[in-house]
Order: C-alpha cells, then structure tokens, then sequence
C-alpha cells in the first residue's frame, strides 16, 4: 500500500464526513453552495492521487493536474475551437432553429390544418439520424461552420416545436373568455395571454435544446470540418494519443454547456416568476 | 335592457346531445340586479355565457340594448367577473386592472385615472403593486371587479364570484357589492347557488332547475333598493327565501318523475 493510496482514503472518507456535517446543518442555505464545491474538490484529489498512486497510463486516464496544464498552456487554441464550434456552428444553430420552431408554433396554432401536416414532418425530420444528415450537410453547406449550423438546426427544432405548440395551447378557459368580452384582437390576445403563458413551455423547450446544440455542433465535426473547432479536436488529438487535449476541451464543453443553461434558466426565472413551478 | 326569448340550447357531447337550456325567457331591465339561482347543471351559467355571447343559442332570440349580443360584445358593454377570480398571474393587481384599457386603447394619463378610481372604490389601495397570487381569495375577488369597472361597461356579468369564499368575506363583500352598484349604476346579472346572497342583492331572482335547465320561477323582490346585512331577519326577506326554496324544490321532484 503506498502512501498516495492511503491519502485516497482519508481525503474520501474526510470529505465524505465534512459534507455530512454540513448537510446536516440548521441553516439551510449554507449547504446548498459549500456541499457540491466540496464534493467536486474531493473528487478531484481522489482523481489526482488515484493517477499518480496507481501508475494509470495516461492515455487510459490523465491527471487533472495534467489537464490543467494543458488547458493553461492551450488557451488560445482552446478559444477559437471555442468560437469555431460553440458560437458559430452551436448558438447560431440554436437560434435560427429555436426561432424557426417557435414562428412554426404560432403559424400551427393559428392555422389548425397545419397541425396535422407539420406536427408529422417535425417528427420525421427529428427522426433523421445525425450521423447520416452530417456527412450530407457538409456536402450541402460546406466544411465550415455553416454545415454545423444546419445539424443543430435540424435537432432543436422538433423539441422546441412541440413545446411550444403546447404551451400555446393549454390556456386557461376563463382567461381566454376574458379576452373575448373585451373584443380583443387575435394578437392582442396572443402578445397578451397566450404568449405569456406560454412561456413554462418555451423555456422548457429552450433549455433542453441548449444542450442538444452543444452535442450536435460537436459531433457534426467529426464528419468534416476546417482544422479548427472542438470535434475536429477531439478526433485529431485522440488520433495522436494526445488526451489530456482531448480532456481540455470537454472541461471547455461542459463548462460552456452549464454557464448556458444556467444563464436560460436564470432568464425562465425572471420572466415566469408567477408560475407555481418557480415558487417555494 | 336585456331580452331573452324562447332561447333553446343543445350541446353536443360524446355520450349524445344535452339540453342545456329549455325554452327559458326573461328580461333584466336597466339598473337591475338580477340572480340567477339553481343546482349545478341548471344552466345559470351557461345562460350568463349565451348574454355574453360567449355562447350561441341553437334557438330562440337575445337582445342587449337593441342589440345581439355578438355585437353588444364588440361594443364593450360587457365588464365579466369569472368565478376563479381569472387574474393575469404574470400582472399585478394594477396591471390586471389597465388590461381591458391597454386592449381598448385609452391614453396612459386615463389609464392612470381610471386604475386609481377603480381602486379606491373597490379599497384595494395599498395593493396595486401586488400579484395575485400574493392576495387573498377576497381581495383577488375585488381585483377582479375592480377590472370590470375600469371600463365603461354598463353590464356587469357576475359568475359565482364569491363562490369560493368564506361566509365572513362573502357578506362583507356582498354589502360592498351593493353599495357599488348603487353608485355606479349598473344592470348586474350575478350567478350564485346561495340563497340568502341571491335573496340580498337582487331586484328580481330567476330560479333555474336542470335536466333540463330551465327556469322555474321568477321573483321581483318587494325589498327597498338600499338595505344592508339586518334586512335578512325581516319577514319580507325570509318569505322571498322561502318561494326561492320552494322553487329550487319543483324543479327537483320532476326530476324525480
């Protein structure tokens, strides 16, 4: 037994016992920052010594020390696979399908025989498997970013369809005859009720679609890409034994993945404070 | 001045047609306080909803001023108060109020004028800042009749507002009522399945029994316009309650037959 095994042990169990401590706390808010920045120090230090203490190849699994400095010494590759792929290919993608969806929601709900023709096309093309439409976008749009765009497209609109069709339709009766005795306009009623209760849905919609983009963009990369971006990344440096890259750049995914949902659900938070869901 | 006349109406249901409404007629003359009263399924509301024209009789005639009320609708005569208060969650109490004027069109200084008087008639000041949800079952009661007056409607249309209150709120609220009807003058049709709130609001009680809805009686009150809470101890009042009772009854043993 060497002692980085040993120090494995008493930092597990010595995280393990201080985050029951606090958990158990009478304040309440006090674990909910403390505890998870706790457990992911302790999972990093088992991580690390259990690399160093066990002789892990380092291809299998490098230490996250080592991944911390490639990340430091990568920055400016790091930055633009980053703007390559996140910005350009992902969040674009995200908004031109997102927006597209939601005009499709309110075409639907006003014009009820497109219902029945898109609602079923939606579904296929959500259907189509990434790894076939990839290789033809690329045909289609090119080796850059453009080819990206049009994955994510086609992967955030069914969801973010479907979510919004039903928003729009669950409306409260009585709120709707409301609108009604006044003589409301049709979009005086949707800018004025149907919208802003519909926005549960929405949001829903655009937070799962947020990470759906991270992965489509990524992924369409592998299937032929210019030689930047975060897919193309992977694949090459896994190609070269090279994977405390690799590890950088999904450190890199997923901390842009959680800073966008987080900065969507904040927004959700603001703007549907009266719905039950965001009340305690 | 609103005129109901042999008015039939069938909905269509899955388990067959169901005859909400049978030959029913009434008039409610301008400035009245009308009840209608009856068991669930007797049609109150659905009648309310057909001056409202929120629904279509399959027969017989409405009229609402000389007018239909499809168009009595678009002329803004309506101010409804629906029973589950139907407040904009997403608004506060002020913002629920401005919402008929922003629909209407009214210039923001009117809009403010309009709020605050609506507010101070109905003692909501103090809460404009308010959401809904922050309020009591009475005061969103109140919220909601206050955006009902914020307009110019001479109708008030009134769903079992004060259906889901407490005996306490509910007689507080009803004396409140009707001292704003008496100073705004309106023509008020209000739904209920109290008899003591029907009894002492109205000028004239129409009695409903269902299956199908139809009316059974109608009652002009003998009770002086102005009253408050000690007329339902008097004899008058107790005898109208009494044939409102015995009207509710026929309606319930020819369903028996």
């Amino acid at each position: 037994m060497n002692t980085y095994l040993i120090l494995f042990l008493i930092i597990w169990l010595g995280g393990w016992w201080i985050n029951m401590k606090i958990s158990n706390h009478k304040d309440a808010n006090l674990p909910r920052f403390i505890v998870p920045t706790l457990f992911g120090i302790v999972i990093l230090l088992m991580w690390e010594l259990a690399v160093i203490g066990l002789q892990i190849n380092p291809i299998l699994l490098p230490a996250p020390s080592a991944i911390a400095l490639k990340f430091s010494r990568s920055l400016d590759i790091l930055w633009i696979d980053f703007v390559q792929t996140l910005v350009k290919g992902a969040l674009s993608g995200y908004i031109l399908g997102c927006g597209a969806a939601f005009l499709t929601a309110i075409a639907i709900d006003k014009f009820n025989f497109l219902k029945r023709g898109l609602l079923p096309l939606g579904n296929f093309i959500s259907a189509l498997p990434i790894v076939g439409m990839a290789p033809i976008f690329v045909m289609w749009f090119g080796f850059d970013w453009q080819s990206k765009c049009a994955i994510v497209v086609v992967m955030v609109y069914f969801p973010m369809l479907v979510n919004s069709v039903q928003g729009l339709e669950l409306i409260d009766p009585s709120r709707q005859d409301l609108m009604r005795t006044y003589s409301a306009s049709y979009t005086q009623t949707l800018i004025k009720l149907r919208l802003p209760s519909a926005l549960p849905f929405i949001f829903n919609g655009l937070k799962i679609c947020s990470t759906l983009a991270l992965i489509g963009a990524i992924v369409a990369e592998f299937f032929g890409s210019p030689i930047k971006g975060m897919g193309f990344r992977i694949s090459s440096e896994v190609g070269r034994f090279a994977l405390d890259m690799v590890w950088a750049e999904i450190f890199v995914a997923a901390i842009a993945g959680c800073l966008f949902y987080g900065l969507i659900a904040l927004i959700e938070k603001r703007t549907t404070f009266w719905h039950p869901s965001q009340q305690k | 001045m609103i005129s109901v006349s042999d008015v039939n109406l069938t909905f269509e249901t899955n388990d067959g047609p169901v005859n909400a409404l049978k030959n029913v007629s009434m008039e409610v003359n301008e400035g009245d306080f009308v009840s209608f009263i009856g068991p669930s399924g007797c049609g109150k509301t659905t009648l309310l909803r057909v001056i409202a024209a929120l629904e279509t009789p399959t027969e017989g005639r409405v009229t609402v001023n000389n007018m239909t009320p499809d168009e009595a609708r678009k002329a803004r005569q309506y101010g409804y108060v629906f029973q589950a208060a139907g407040l904009y969650p997403w608004r506060t109490v002020s913002g629920n109020i401005k919402l008929p004027l922003e629909i209407m069109g009214y210039s923001t200084s009117e809009k403010e004028d309009r709020t605050r008087k609506v507010i101070d008639l109905v003692e909501l000041n103090g809460f404009e800042k308010k959401f809904p949800w922050q309020l009591s079952g009475g005061m969103q009661q109140r919220a909601s009749i206050a955006r009902a007056l914020a307009f110019d409607a001479n109708i008030l249309l009134m769903d079992e507002p004060f259906g889901a209150l407490d005996e306490i709120v509910r007689d507080r609220l009803n004396g409140e009522l009707l001292n704003l009807w008496a100073r705004t003058r309106k023509t008020i049709c209000f739904v209920t399945h109290s008899i003591p709130e029907a009894v002492f609001l109205s000028t004239k009680i129409v009695v409903m029994s269902p299956r199908p809805g139809r009316i059974t009686d109608i009652i002009e009150s003998p009770l002086p316009k102005k009253r408050d809470l000690n007329i339902r101890d008097s004899r008058e009042f107790i005898k109208i309650a009494q044939r409102v009772r015995e009207g509710l009854k026929a309606g319930q043993t020819e369903d028996v037959f």
